[in-house]
């Protein structure tokens, strides 16, 4: 299909902590996102376990109420901005260029800024939490007047960190961008671009639209809680229900900026071990295009029972409820992909296939929630905290655990252990279902989110989903000792690591070279 | 037939991003910390750490820009890397359209929705007889309903004067970019220091804007939703047009010094689409804050 490219060592790669600190090179920033997605990870999912810990039964057992609350809003906070888009950012950088047959990305420096801004954002956000006062308690969707009326002093830290945060995504978005539409190799054409490199468009041409109306709506409450206006205070003429309109629309598109990359990821992995082409390539790239446009105009579904005209309702029902169908255009594409291929199942390929079957779980909870009256039952209940950890956990985190295990040869030059990942998948696979399926039950009969403390009827479930929820904690342990591992030797891999692989990443060596493709390969 | 490519020019290390990203995070404590104490109106270092950050972040951009200009003035740098600049700002611009958009997205909410609805509209009639029954509402919102009161800015004195001034600076610069393109240089220097001027006129008029807003007027960045939406939208404005003029002025110097051709000022190109982008978001707010 192409030519190799000779890697020309012009320049070595720098070593010690200046490699780091300075890089200009997309593989060396693509790692440390990585790696900081993880440590991310780990962070968020220790307060999960505090929540999980103080829910194992009813009562207050080990933290205040406020302190129960900063843990819901961090954790929320970090996996969302902390773990989950840097992750995805990660892989981006480390894959579309290779992809693509680029030298680097578009601008490296900036490349380099959008990383080193996001540990010091997480540390102002970690640091709120030892302050006097507590660090943000409002939950990680802020709504006014928790936030300005009802938040303790430290909110201009949640603020200005939230700010730098959107400076980072933005920034990265546009590299992203620029690198996919300016730096193709020859003959790359739009409709030759792995699924990965067009869902990466789509979803960074999202952040540019959406992370600046963050930043508005962070302003705004800035501005009310310190400056004494009133844009969410209706005795000023404003209205708290604004604030909600401001963020989700931010915030939907913001759920499928972490969704479409996974869904990239899955589109490439699933072909190499069916052995099959991919089903359906243009219909792949249509959906996204379509999921991403409805994105900003479904925003309104989130605040159902807030108040709003029937007419809206209604429009933000359907609107909503459109999305089940690029969607399942996907998952029957990947179906039908599997179709019969010559499946074998691989860790990356396990991976892919509980995500098709769980995140459609998601989807389907999703869809339950779309339909207003019965989301006047569902709001704010378990059931929903259910439905967006089936598609962001076996969702988003699963699809990045199957780009982890698909990529890590091609990155370290080494196989894996595989068969501690296989117990790592395994393990996942069952207590991350012990862990949210009960949720559903639980939020059916009217378990309130967000709450440390609930009704005694609940309580053998919600001591069945904390168990599910130390154990699927304590497995990502495993992860980690698996790219530890990894990363220190194995069994040495040829360049193209999968024989069912196709794409310009596997014609390079492994470990992939510190430069790729100063010369643009031929695509044919 | 081989054919050939120019090389993609990927930098060398650098330092600068790690600088910037210390700068960002000394200006993200440091405002935190200083609207928190400002709050308590108390003293402490909140204020120290912001100055220390900004200027951190101008050593920052005089290095990096520097570094990019020598690597511009070199020769470094290809058709395609112009391309990856361009497309960089021209969507740099998009995200600043989105920020805007959330300020007017609340203006609009509050005007459509929000006080009429105060005010009794659509099926609405018991929240205003319950909370404020003698609340009216109308636009721009002069009497809130917790009392507070204020008086229209006008748009025919200076908001008049003022979008004439920006419509002129965006023609003279526009007069600039062809002279650029034809490579007439003394008319290129006339008609940027004009932009710069009138950019300035702008802002010293804005500056007398607010000084009569607050003193004549009586109105405030706290007096209600009109007072709010005012300042919010002509303040990031303002500080747009900041930036926009330092970077006009960026790009004369650099000018005066020589730099530029007729094909290649991607600089100045940056700096001009920036400048009209600024004159698009007055258009609106002349519309939409001033007159109607």
């Amino acid at each position: 299909m192409t030519t190799i490219a000779e890697s020309h060592h012009h320049h070595h790669a720098p070593t010690g902590i200046k490699r780091w600190l300075f890089t200009t090179n997309h593989k060396d920033i693509g790692t440390l996102y990585l790696l900081f997605a993880l440590l991310m990870f780990l962070t968020g999912g220790a307060m999960a376990l505090v929540i999980r810990a103080e829910l194992f039964q009813p009562g207050l057992q080990f933290v205040e109420p406020h302190f129960f609350n900063q843990m819901t809003t961090v954790h929320g906070l970090i996996m969302v901005f902390g773990a989950v888009m840097p992750a995805f950012t990660g892989l981006a950088n480390w894959m579309i260029p290779m992809m693509i047959g680029a030298p680097d990305m578009a601008l490296p420096r900036m490349n380099n800024w959008s990383f080193w801004i996001l540990p010091f954002a997480f540390f102002i956000l970690l640091m709120s939490l030892f302050m006097e006062g507590g660090g943000p308690a409002f939950g990680w969707t802020f709504y006014a007047p928790l936030s300005t009326t009802y938040s303790n002093d430290n909110t201009a830290l949640f603020v200005f960190a939230v700010h730098i945060m959107g400076i980072s995504s933005i920034m990265g978005a546009i590299n992203v961008i620029v690198t996919i539409v300016n730096m193709r190799a020859p003959g790359m054409t739009y409709m030759k671009l792995p699924l990965f490199v067009w869902t990466w468009l789509i979803t960074a041409f999202l952040l540019i639209a959406v992370m600046p109306v963050l930043a508005g709506a962070v302003t705004m409450v800035l501005t009310d809680k310190y400056f004494g206006t009133d844009f969410f205070n209706a005795a000023g003429g404003g209205d708290p229900v604004m604030f909600q309109h401001i963020f989700w629309f931010f915030g939907h598109p913001e759920v499928y900026i972490m969704i479409l990359p996974a869904f990239g990821v899955i589109s490439t992995i699933i072909p190499t071990f069916s052995r099959k082409k991919l089903f359906g390539y243009a219909s792949m790239v249509y959906a996204t295009a379509s999921i991403a446009f409805l994105s900003f105009i479904v925003w309104a579904h989130h605040m159902f029972t807030t108040g709003m005209p029937l007419a809206g309702e209604l429009f933000f029902m359907y609107s909503t409820m459109l999305i089940s169908v690029p969607t399942g255009v996907k998952v029957f594409n990947w179906v039908a992909t599997m179709w019969r291929g010559s499946i074998s199942f691989e860790v990356p390929m396990l991976f892919s296939i509980a995500f098709i079957v769980l995140f459609t779980l998601g989807g389907f909870s999703g869809l339950m929630l779309a339909i207003t009256p019965v989301d006047f039952q569902y709001h704010d209940t378990y059931f929903v905290v259910a439905h967006f950890h089936y598609v962001l956990v076996t969702g988003a985190v699963f699809s990045i655990m199957a780009g982890a295990y698909y990529w890590l040869p091609k990155w370290t030059g080494n196989m894996y252990h595989i068969g501690l990942a296989k117990a790592h998948f395994w393990l996942s696979l069952i207590s991350v279902n012990i862990l949210f399926f009960p949720m559903h039950f639980v939020g059916l009969a009217g378990m309130p989110r967000r709450i440390p403390d609930y009704a005694l009827q609940f309580a053998d479930f919600n001591a069945l989903i904390s168990i599910g929820g130390f154990a699927f904690g304590l497995s990502q342990l495993l992860f980690v000792a698996v790219v530890y591992k990894c990363a220190k030797g194995g069994q040495k891999v040829p360049a193209k690591v999968w024989d069912g692989a196709e794409g310009l990443e596997w014609e390079v060596d492994s470990p992939a070279p510190y430069h790729t493709f100063s010369e643009p390969p031929e695509v044919k | 037939m081989k054919t050939q490519y120019e090389k993609y020019y990927v930098p060398e290390q650098s330092h600068w991003p790690i600088v910037g990203a210390v700068a960002l995070f000394l200006i993200a404590v440091g405002s935190g910390l200083a609207v928190m104490q400002t709050a308590k109106q108390q003293g402490g270092i909140g204020f120290y750490v912001l100055i220390l950050g900004i200027a951190v972040l101008l050593y920052m951009l005089f290095g990096w820009f520097k570094n990019v200009i020598d690597e511009s003035q070199g020769g470094l740098y290809s058709a395609q890397m112009d391309r990856s600049f361009r497309q960089g700002m021209a969507w740099f611009i998009f995200s600043e359209v989105m920020f805007f958009m959330a300020f007017f997205g609340a203006l609009f909410y509050a005007r459509t929705f929000a006080v009429p609805w105060l005010g009794g509209d659509s099926n609405n009639a018991m929240t205003n007889e319950v909370l404020w029954p003698s609340f009216e509402a109308v636009w721009p919102l002069l009497n809130t309903p917790g009392g507070d009161e204020t008086k229209a800015m006008g748009w025919q004195g200076l908001p008049l004067i003022n979008t004439i001034i920006l419509l002129t600076s965006s023609i003279t610069l526009h007069c600039a970019h062809t002279a650029m393109e034809h490579g007439k240089r003394t008319q290129l220097k006339t008609m940027l220091a004009l932009t710069i001027a009138l950019g300035a006129i702008f802002l010293v008029l804005q500056g007398e804007e607010y000084v009569h807003a607050y003193q004549d007027l009586g109105l405030t960045l706290d007096s209600g939703i009109y007072g709010n939406t005012f300042f919010l939208l002509t303040g990031f404005h303002g500080m747009h047009v900041t930036l926009g003029t330092i970077l006009l002025f960026v790009v004369f110097v650099r000018i005066l010094k020589g730099h530029f051709s007729e094909e290649k000022h991607f600089a100045f190109q940056a700096a001009a689409w920036y400048w009209h982008f600024v004159d698009v978001v007055w258009l609106c707010l002349f519309v939409f804050v001033y007159v109607l």
